[in-house]
């Protein structure tokens, strides 16, 4: 049985790419929207 | 088929997607695959989005405005609606090939026929032929929904056993969220590609089918499995069974032999179609409830909101199972929201612009939660081994729902207004069958049990099924 603590074959770099190919659009994409739902309070 | 598919797939040129070569070598973070997860539900969530693109495909011919010839808004309707009939058709269809055949060659086959769609569409919008582009994004690019929408589900439960809610809720809430990327991405490549000659919709529909494509492709190059017998550090499975969370499987089509499977999808049903009706009435009904005080610029900004409030909710909700229990959160949504859809008609008595939006930001949240904690309810009823197939013919739901929403808040608000009745008041009808709808939720919630044990998969299928899987993670490849 393998044990997540010892295991170090994912390196923090490859999560931050992982996590930022599909964080970073997403964020744009909710900043855009949030932007253009402030007129609902204009 | 799936045994022709799995079979031109087990070797050669596509061996590489086959699942014992997914399985996750000693030291793989299994918190790379929610990012996998979200590369395929981030670009089948376009669909949401789609309805950019119809003003300006009825203006093919006529480039600045609607010309003889040109397709009617009625017509480009159909797109989107045979996309989701396929979504659901293909999740259910293809639900056991996609479980036993892995989430690689699922998310491949997604990426494809998504890409795939969008590439036969630009055809048919190149060559002004509609019957093309319903073949393209409707048919193949809704069978990429279905597999797409389906294809981590299992795999994320199973890298997850301690957050299950919260794993495939990070999946589920990519789809709410894909239409935040792919609507001001589909408006600027319009732009770009716009001349005198055409409205720029053929090149933007061959740009974002590439973009997707090799998005999708990331996720399943990365995509893993748990090898046997893993377990997350420090979790260790409760010793003592829980009365609504099975140890044992169910196989597929055992499953919708339950009452429980039917049970569920009428829960998901009920609340999908509750939700669904008034997310696509939203900036109307703002507007005609509140005649004069909300104008067609905030209500736009209201249904961004919505979209938004629909996205977080995907994740919240799920999340909040894993502590509060999946029936129980269930339990919360129809009584929250019954109250809630009570609530509406007299924030439009008083005015109150402010109560209106907070009912509707709580009801959306939960319309999401209701797609995004089901797989997670499905898991603990039916176990892992083919939650992703059974989700596949629980989509159905989704369908009914997708008819049956809209048809309710549009018809119901006509009889209104033909009758006599105030524009203003026109929507207080159906948000008390709105209320109605989740009372009969509530009671089949309450008529959820454990699953008979007569449907739970014999031992020595399981002891197949455990040496299948050992003797697969003999030769991981971790390609």
């Amino acid at each position: 049985m393998q044990d997540a603590s010892q295991q170090t074959g994912t390196t923090a770099l490859q999560l931050v790419l992982a996590w930022g190919f599909v964080g970073v659009p997403l964020a744009l994409g909710v900043l855009q929207t949030l932007i253009n739902s402030m007129k609902l309070f204009q | 088929m799936s045994t022709m598919m799995q079979t031109q797939a087990s070797g050669g040129l596509f061996g590489f997607l086959d699942r014992n070569r997914t399985i996750a070598k000693p030291g793989f973070s299994r918190w790379m695959v929610p990012p996998a997860a979200l590369c395929v539900h981030l670009c089948i969530g376009q669909a949401y989005a789609f309805s950019v693109f119809n003003l300006p495909m009825t203006r093919l011919i006529g480039i600045t405005q609607s010309a003889p010839g040109d397709w009617k808004l009625t017509e480009l309707g159909w797109i989107f609606s045979i996309g989701i009939f396929f979504l659901g058709t293909s999740a259910a269809v293809f639900g056991r090939w996609v479980e036993e055949g892995g989430p690689r060659r699922a998310m491949f086959t997604a990426a494809l026929c998504w890409a795939g769609g969008f590439f036969v569409s630009a055809i048919g919008a190149y060559i002004h032929n509609l019957w093309i582009i319903y073949l393209g994004y409707g048919v193949l690019g809704g069978c990429g929904l279905g597999i797409g929408y389906i294809s981590p589900v299992s795999t994320l439960i199973k890298w997850f056993p301690d957050r299950p809610g919260m794993a495939t809720g990070m999946a589920i809430m990519g789809f709410g969220g894909g239409a935040f990327i792919a609507s001001p991405l589909s408006v600027y490549l319009m732009s770009i590609f716009r001349t005198a000659h055409h409205v720029g919709v053929a090149p933007t529909f061959v740009v974002m089918g590439a973009i997707y494509l090799v998005f999708m492709m990331v996720g399943a190059f990365i995509v893993r499995v748990p090898a046997p017998g893993w377990k997350p550090e420090g979790y260790t499975p409760p010793e003592v069974a829980q009365k609504l969370i099975t140890k044992n499987d169910v196989f597929v089509y055992d499953a919708l032999k339950t009452p429980q499977f039917w049970l569920i999808w009428w829960i998901l049903c009920l609340n999908v179609t509750a939700g669904i009706g008034v997310l696509g009435q939203a900036s109307a009904m703002s507007q005609e409830m509140f005649p004069g005080k909300v104008t067609a610029i905030a209500a736009a900004g209201f249904v961004g909101l919505m979209s938004l409030f629909n996205m977080l909710g995907r994740f919240f909700w799920a999340s909040t199972s894993d502590y509060i229990g999946r029936k129980n959160t269930y339990f919360v949504f129809m009584v929250l929201g019954f109250a809630l859809y009570c609530t509406v008609p007299y924030t439009g008595a008083v005015g109150s612009v402010e109560g209106f939006v907070l009912c509707f930001l709580v009801i959306i949240t939960m319309y999401g939660g209701g797609f995004a904690t089901v797989p997670a309810y499905l898991k603990d009823m039916f176990g892992t081994r083919y939650v992703g197939a059974i989700h596949g013919w629980l989509i159905t739901a989704w369908s009914m729902a997708g008819i049956f929403g809209p048809v309710l808040v549009n018809y119901i608000r006509e009889y209104n207004i033909t009758h006599g009745v105030p524009k203003a008041q026109a929507y207080n009808v159906t948000m008390y069958i709105m209320a109605g709808l989740l009372v009969i939720g509530f009671i089949c919630n309450l008529l959820v049990k454990a699953v008979h044990h007569r449907f739970h998969m014999k031992p020595e299928h399981d002891a197949e099924l455990a040496q299948a899987e050992v003797a697969a993670a003999g030769e991981p490849a971790g390609a």
